[in-house]
């Protein structure tokens, strides 16, 4: 990696969310959107947060993004205080947000060629990403010619091209059909196992949740809290078998339940 | 016994699309009903042949009219006075309308006198530019540039502005500082929605040098016009409309044409 040594004796993609407050006032009316959020993801960390629509979840994870200011409150990678966005943490949205005039592998080099990479070890960097989003025959073609569930695979790859510390997703997986949806999970495992990235995963999808995290923590709405943590007692290896699996189902059955409330 | 009738659904469909037989079957239907229009008015001498006259006579000039070199020359002057006028708008418009369609600040202070102006008519501009400009070619320019310019400031703000936050947004987390996310995110966004906007104003540059060259000049396609009316030659002032049109139906089909070459993705 190019950034030495200070980096790798120091922690790697550890986030610190700080008695965060995030408060949105007009004119008229004031509206809480997130209330004292508290929550330290840690190095290569699998975290999930789990929520119905408008607890604030997307809006915790655009201001650990950098693309949204909070009120009060401090987040923290790896030490440094999040003023804005980065390359150091890389994103995938929920909507598609690939570069429609860029080709696939234009799509996935275009952070290496801001850091002004040069041509062959960009190249060498985009064969094995496509490699591993399995598009290696797709390396010239248009999003517009690509379906929902590989667009968002090289969403994936396009953000971890820039090797960053930390990979934030928002519903990534929400717009897909369920078989698409169940395949890219196994695929974002896998490149997380080879990757060694923290994810901060966003998703109202509580068999998703389970599925991927380590770790899920269970925010409500009105205002934007933190109600619960679980921590997953799951085999390390995921196969389609662990929704099966005794812990799967009791854990299920109370996240439901937390989330119906 | 009569067999059932197939039951199909009626033929016009809101926004369905026909083939491309259909399309081109109702143009040549619609130019085909002009023309007939035309021809019944002009062959019965319903109107008299000295205020419209026949299809056939307007042919036979516009051959003529296109045989001699002096029309070819007025072809070229009015050809490059649209151009000139034209890529002046553009060569400034376009900068200034990214900027104010991508800083607020920008758009506070390049907008309001610019929504004030575009209701302004080029045309009363005329005799203020004869004033500034006297009446040899930079005038006539002059007057394209103004009738192009604010609207397409304002048109290229509104561009600017409507590219999706999340491909912004997507670029600055992948590293992207404000200036390079205007050169690789802003400027290739807009780039298809920028040409639509220029084959339109291009059309007008068309009217506004029509404008210009009904006034002191004696060159020119608006001045053949002009030129004809005086002598009551009806005939070549048809010529002079289709030769314009022509023109500027050339000009919008490279304009597609570049579209579709440059802008495989959209």
């Amino acid at each position: 990696m190019q950034t030495g040594s200070k980096e790798e004796a120091a922690t790697r993609g550890e986030i610190v969310i700080h008695n965060l407050h995030k408060v949105y006032t007009t004119k008229k009316s004031r509206f809480e959107a997130l209330h004292n959020i508290q929550l330290t993801i840690g190095e290569n960390e699998f975290l999930t947060i789990l929520g119905p629509s408008g607890c604030g979840k997307s809006t915790l994870l655009r201001i650990v993004a950098g693309l949204e200011d909070h009120t009060e409150g401090s987040v923290m990678v790896d030490g440094e205080e999040v003023i804005g966005p980065g390359a150091d943490r890389g994103m995938v949205f929920q909507g598609y947000t690939l570069f429609p005039w860029l080709t696939v592998r234009e799509n996935i080099e275009y952070g290496p060629k801001l850091k002004g990479i040069p041509t062959l070890e960009r190249r060498s960097l985009s064969n094995y990403l496509l490699k591993m989003i399995r598009l290696e025959s797709f390396d010239k073609s248009y999003p517009k010619q690509l379906s929902g569930g590989m667009k968002q695979r090289v969403a994936i790859a396009r953000a971890l091209a820039n090797r960053p510390k930390v990979l934030l997703m928002d519903e990534p997986f929400g717009a897909l059909d369920a078989q698409t949806k169940l395949e890219m999970q196994e695929m974002l495992l896998d490149v997380w196992e080879k990757e060694k990235t923290t994810v901060l995963f966003i998703t109202h999808d509580i068999d998703e949740a389970i599925f991927l995290s380590q770790r899920i923590v269970v925010m409500g709405a009105g205002p934007g809290r933190i109600l619960k943590e679980f921590n997953v007692e799951l085999p390390a290896e995921r196969t389609p078998e662990v929704r099966e699996h005794p812990e799967f189902l009791s854990l299920k059955r109370e996240l439901a339940g937390l989330l119906k409330h | 016994m009569i067999p059932p009738k197939r039951r199909t659904p009626p033929k016009l469909q809101i926004f369905k699309d026909i083939s491309s037989v259909s399309y081109a079957m109702m143009a040549g239907i619609s130019f085909f009903l002009l023309l007939a229009l035309w021809s019944l008015l002009s062959y019965t001498e319903a109107v008299n042949p000295v205020f419209l006259p026949t299809p056939d006579a307007v042919l036979l000039e516009f051959f003529r009219q296109l045989g001699t070199a002096a029309y070819w020359e007025h072809i070229g002057i009015s050809v490059f006075r649209v151009s000139s006028g034209f890529a002046l708008a553009c060569l400034v418009g376009i900068p200034i309308g990214i900027f104010a369609g991508t800083f607020r600040h920008a758009e506070a202070l390049i907008e309001p006198p610019m929504e004030f102006i575009r209701y302004m008519p080029a045309v009363a501009f005329i005799p203020l530019i004869m004033v500034w400009a006297g009446i040899g070619e930079w005038a006539k320019i002059l007057l394209i540039f103004i009738g192009c310019f604010f609207q397409l400031v304002l048109m290229v703000a509104d561009i600017t502005r409507r590219v999706s936050h999340d491909l912004l947004h997507a670029s600055f987390t992948l590293g992207a500082s404000r200036w390079k996310a205007i050169e690789t995110v802003l400027i290739p966004a807009i780039q298809p929605q920028l040409m639509h906007t220029l084959r339109l104003i291009l059309g007008w540059a068309w009217t506004y040098l029509v404008v210009a060259e009904l006034v002191a000049v004696n060159s020119g396609l608006g001045y053949a016009i002009m030129r004809a009316q005086r002598y009551l030659n009806t005939d070549q002032i048809f010529v002079g409309i289709i030769v314009i049109g022509l023109l500027g139906l050339i000009s919008d089909r490279i304009f597609a044409f570049l579209n579709k070459r440059l802008f495989p993705w959209a």
